[in-house]
């Protein structure tokens, strides 16, 4: 069943000439008042990891909660796979990893994850998938509360993984973890994204940056930059994307290239985001 | 809505109550232990044999509305409500997945207070234990009915505690157990009439004293009824999706 779903995805390897898997236009929106995102417009192209960067309190995570429809907005339209943000059909589709953990921890990994699964209506088989995947099998029938907080981080990362989505929303995963653990969800999150599915992974970490294949920098509810990394690069003429960024607020215009494969149709040579 | 989702959501509810012995023994007993005080305290005094009754509505009541609310609202905090709602779950499944659950529990919790309430107690009861019992699980769930819907208008902690006065207090305060009902100031006599609370004290004391026949507290238990469905319904379309 989670085997079809990958067969559902559109466009080839790395989706060079598939339609972009998230589109964002002139998207407002408030949290308590206060703007957060400031009339946002962006495309996430499909088949790629894109790295949403920018500095705590940018309006990383109202995106992230606009995109899987879960935030109120005041203006704007995103769509996803073609469908408005937060329609019933892209609930099997479309996958969100909140920056906590979002795990019971009085049950077992395992108990959450059939949960889940339920929730979901992918087939039981998918339990020991996403938990090999996530290499949790060691913990597998403990509480997901007596775990470190690595540990339960995968746990929420393994129940976005269930049903296979074609589109992951991950806020944050990699904070706090040590650096062996991050390269090896780096090398999962590659894995991924080479079987079709599309990441939005946000950090507020810059070294991150160059994982991606694309990266969307935010600051102040607003885009600095939409580009390939060594775009970005090349664009302010630096090699550290922490100094791009500085020097991206110094200029004040921001870096947009936006990955437009509709408009290239041919450029399928894609010296763009892949190494 | 889905059956499927409703009985996960329930199953997984109960699973993770079971995981937590102490709050298990806490649900079950405490409504006990509180009923054999009131109780003690009246001791060689008619007076438990008279508010018996109600101590049995309002014990169960006050314990389901409390557990209720606050797991849900645990669910909002933990950040899985979102993740759910991100998921093909439907706002009734959630809701009546937790009502089921703690209803489920509400069997446990009431039949062991009613047991207690006549057989250690002392509580005599004309009419039929069964009947008694009846009306106590419809009282447990009603609980349970307005925990979630407070929980689904409360946005923090602090609100969801005060719902509970706000809800619950009045309930008590105007449901006969402090002066009849019948005594009260007209208006308040007409609002108490539309409190759920005061249909399962009515009925309750009605059981002990065998004062109305069965097909009197049918009556009452449907009326008890309706505000279980309603609160749910209510509660259900008040729960949003989206929240800022």
């Amino acid at each position: 069943m989670h085997e079809s779903g990958r067969a559902r995805r559109r466009g080839g390897p790395r989706g060079e000439t598939a339609a972009p898997a998230i589109v964002v236009h002139d998207l407002q929106v408030k949290r308590a008042r206060v703007p957060v995102l400031r009339g946002l417009s962006l495309a996430v192209p499909s088949g790629m990891i894109v790295g949403l960067l920018g500095p705590s309190g940018s309006g990383k995570t109202s995106l992230m909660r606009s995109i899987v429809g879960v935030q109120i907005v005041q203006s704007g339209t995103i769509e996803v796979l073609g469908l408005p943000a937060g329609s019933g059909a892209l609930r099997h589709r479309v996958a969100y990893v909140t920056q906590e953990a979002s795990v019971y921890d009085d049950l077992t990994v395992r108990q959450n994850l059939s949960y889940f699964r339920r929730v979901l209506g992918v087939p039981a088989s998918d339990i020991d998938r996403v938990i090999e995947r996530t290499d949790l099998a060691s913990v597998a029938d403990r509480l997901a509360g007596s775990l470190s907080g690595g540990q339960r981080g995968r746990v929420s990362l393994a129940a976005a993984l269930l049903g296979s989505p074609e589109v992951l929303v991950l806020d944050e995963p990699t904070v706090g973890l040590d650096p062996v653990l991050r390269v090896e969800l780096w090398q999962l999150f590659h894995e991924l994204a080479a079987e079709g599915a599309t990441l939005l992974v946000s950090s507020h970490v810059m070294d991150e940056a160059k994982r991606c294949d694309r990266l969307l920098l935010m600051r102040d509810g607003e885009l600095l930059a939409d580009d390939t990394v060594p775009g970005v690069l090349a664009f302010t003429g630096t090699d550290d994307i922490e100094e791009a960024f500085l020097r991206l607020i110094d200029r004040g215009e921001p870096d947009l290239q936006p990955h437009d494969a509709s408009a290239r149709p041919a450029d399928a040579g894609g010296s763009e985001g892949r190494r | 809505m889905t059956l499927v989702r409703t009985f996960s959501t329930a199953g997984r509810v109960l699973t993770q109550i079971r995981h937590d012995h102490r709050t298990v023994a806490l649900l079950l007993i405490v409504p006990s232990l509180l009923i054999g005080l009131v109780a003690w305290i009246f001791t060689d005094t008619d007076v438990f044999q008279a508010i018996g009754p109600a101590m049995i509505a309002l014990f169960p009541f006050i314990v389901m509305f409390l557990v209720t609310s606050i797991a849900t609202l645990r669910e909002r905090r933990s950040g899985t409500l979102e993740r759910l709602f991100s998921m093909p779950m439907g706002k009734g499944d959630f809701i009546l997945g937790y009502a089921l659950a703690f209803g489920f529990l509400a069997i446990f919790q009431t039949a062991i207070a009613v047991s207690f309430a006549v057989f250690v107690c002392g509580l005599e009861i004309e009419g039929s234990i069964w009947l008694l019992f009846a009306v106590t699980v419809a009282d447990a769930l009603l609980g349970t009915a307005l925990g979630l819907l407070a929980s689904a208008f409360a946005r923090t902690e602090f609100q969801v505690v005060q719902f509970m006065p706000l809800l619950v207090f009045p309930q008590i305060l105007l449901g006969g157990i402090f002066i009849p009902r019948d005594q009260l100031p007209d208006v308040l006599e007409a609002i108490s009439d539309w409190l759920p609370l005061s249909y399962a004290i009515d009925a309750l004391t009605a059981v002990a004293d065998g004062s109305e026949d069965a097909a009197w507290i049918r009556a009452r238990i449907l009326a008890i009824g309706a505000w279980i469905v309603g609160s749910i319904v209510v509660g259900s379309i008040t729960l949003r999706r989206r929240t800022a």
